[in-house]
């Protein structure tokens, strides 16, 4: 024992002066640690101030400019691009048809989807299979789902019915034949049916992951209680589940706003079906109306921004809560 | 219980009601791109084939080939630099917070709700301005949007990891960048399938961005085949066929990881 001490102080013969050593030492790399920390992070944050809001700014002020053509044009406009779009028809239609679209999506992506994690949710066998069916369209292009539904929807009547039409006839539901997308007014609904084909799956895995985070207690216990199956969806499960309700409300609600593939997969630019992205796209890149392009994709970005920053700020609140 | 497990049994009629509808433009694809040319006719769309042909495929591999290897060329460097750069991003805003570090976040989560033609137009001037327009300018684009996801997906990886596990390291005299290479790398495998599948997909599937960044010799294969169907001359059936071809590669990754594409999506909508 004494042995050790004795080598021990050998060693160091300043025991405190060497732990101040020691603590310099790690205060000198956290120092350097936190440097580098910074400087790694940093050409990410770089790209992210130029490449978004840089950029939000630049189209902020080409929204405010004259420029039409191919020669960037700045000289000032005001209001004039923003003022011109509310009296202007095409973009009506686009409010309208975004509307129906969004009202028709999201309305029937979350009932489907709800639907489906309920049912999901019931311990059957085969769940799995189930639940990677009702998800794979999600992994694939808003382009390819619109070349293929764009067939689906075939119009066309008589001998050259096709397309979910001649499926109709088929079964015997004539009365079921429409005109799908090309039907006036309403046409964007059907575009929305494709939309809703493609997404519901999504919002079944959020219902799916909220449900499987309800303690089973609480299901028992209402049982118990004498709860029917109907009351304890009614009564525990879906006054739990508003959050993901709410969570889905925003995520499908921005996706609507930015439709755009979509259509253009299954429509091209054809005006009924117009929508603002598809107008900012065309007027800014084939019709060269730069400042009326840029004053569409700002609305734009304000209607999206409106839903996701409160989201946004909620989250991030909620996490540091836990 | 009988009667109970009787009408779960019930519960298979709309399930399978509901897989139908979901495989039906799968169903579609499937049957039109394997008949002959001969077999083709809208009238017959629903039939299956009467044998297995590859006319359609040919024909739509002949249309979309150099775009489908634009699309690999692109979506590979794309996925594999946007992941590696959100895990030293995540490292750093989960575990080295620096003054400000949760403010700026929030700034950097917008970035991926943001419809992208509010920077479309700086972009293309951008791009144009130091001469990156094309397959790499495109590349380049998604490797930036793809940011903001790829920062958070690691971030809520490593800030779930207990704070002990770096301690010890720190004390053992450890820097950042050894904690991160011999610490936290080996174990952050599962959140790197993760960020790349969904990098590779949303590139794969991506469309704006690549019609407004790229001409017809580096087109990736959605907009090449997207221009397919709207033209005339292109049969329905090989459009079929085209579409298959588009989707199958993200596919086959959805069906070989689907569990990996899941958190991918709950992530998207800052649930995972």
């Amino acid at each position: 024992m004494i042995m050790r001490g004795e080598g021990t102080a050998n060693k160091s013969p300043h025991p405190l002066k060497n732990w101040i050593q020691v603590l310099n030492m790690r205060k000198l790399i956290k120092d350097k640690d936190r440097v580098l920390s910074v400087l790694l992070v940093s050409p990410s944050i770089l790209a992210v101030l130029i490449f978004i809001y840089v950029f939000i700014g630049w189209t902020v002020r080409v929204s405010l400019s004259k420029w039409k053509g191919l020669n960037p044009d700045y000289s000032w406009n005001g209001l004039t691009n923003y003022i011109n779009l509310f009296s202007d028809p095409r973009f009506a239609v686009d409010i309208r048809n975004t509307v129906i679209f969004t009202g028709v999506f999201v309305v029937g992506s979350i009932l489907l989807g709800f639907l489906l994690a309920v049912l999901l949710d019931q311990g059957l066998k085969g769940e799995g299979f189930f639940r990677s069916l009702f998800l794979f369209p999600m992994a694939i292009s808003y382009i390819v789902t619109g070349v293929v539904w764009r067939w689906l929807m075939n119009p066309a009547t008589g001998s050259r019915t096709s397309g979910f039409n001649l499926l109709f006839s088929y079964l015997h539901l004539d009365f079921l034949q429409n005109a799908w997308h090309t039907t006036p007014t309403w046409g964007i609904a059907a575009v929305a049916l494709a939309a809703i084909w493609q997404m519901s799956g999504y919002t079944m895995a959020l219902y799916l992951a909220g449900l499987r985070a309800i303690p089973h207690e609480l299901r028992e216990a209402a049982q118990i209680d004498g709860a029917s199956e109907v009351q304890i969806y009614r009564f525990v499960v879906l006054p739990l589940l508003t959050p993901i309700t709410l969570s889905a409300l925003i995520i499908l609600g921005h996706m609507s706003l930015k439709v755009f593939d979509l259509i253009i997969a299954i429509a091209g630019k054809q005006l009924p079906l117009d929508v603002p992205a598809i107008y900012m796209w065309q007027t800014t890149f084939d019709g060269l109306f730069y400042g009326r392009g840029a004053a569409i994709s700002i609305l734009l970005l304000i209607s999206v921004a409106v839903l996701i920053i409160p989201y946004i700020v909620y989250t991030l609140k909620n996490e540091s809560f836990k | 219980m009988k009667t109970r497990r009787l009408s779960k049994n019930f519960l298979y009629v709309p399930l399978i009601f509901m897989a139908i509808f979901y495989l039906i433009p799968l169903y579609v694809m499937l049957v039109t791109s394997f008949k002959s040319f001969a077999e083709v006719d809208l009238r017959t769309m629903w039939n299956l084939p009467r044998g297995i042909h590859f006319d359609n495929f040919v024909e739509a591999y002949s249309k979309l080939a150099p775009s489908l290897w634009n699309s690999f060329a692109m979506v590979i460097p794309a996925a594999v630099l946007s992941s590696a750069l959100g895990s030293l991003n995540g490292y750093i805003f989960a575990k080295w917070k620096f003054r400000g570090a949760d403010l700026v976040f929030p700034f950097i989560l917008f970035g991926m709700f943001i419809p992208y033609q509010s920077i479309l137009i700086p972009l293309v001037q951008f791009m144009n301005a130091v001469g990156l327009k094309g397959l790499l300018g495109l590349t380049l684009t998604h490797i930036i949007y793809g940011i903001p996801i790829t920062t958070l997906t690691f971030r809520n990886y490593y800030a779930s990891l207990p704070q002990e596990l770096l301690e010890a390291a720190k004390i053992d005299g450890a820097d950042m960048l050894k904690i991160y290479r011999h610490i936290l790398l080996p174990i952050s495998i599962p959140s790197f399938v993760v960020v790349l599948i969904w990098q590779f997909t949303s590139a794969w599937n991506d469309f704006l961005f690549a019609v407004v960044l790229t001409g017809n010799k580096d087109w990736p294969i959605t907009v090449a085949l997207n221009n397919m169907a709207g033209s005339q001359i292109i049969a329905w059936n090989v459009q079929m066929a085209g579409s298959l071809l588009t989707a199958l590669p993200p596919l086959l990754v959805y069906i070989l990881a689907g569990r990996y594409f899941l958190r991918g999506l709950l992530a998207g909508s800052l649930k995972g």
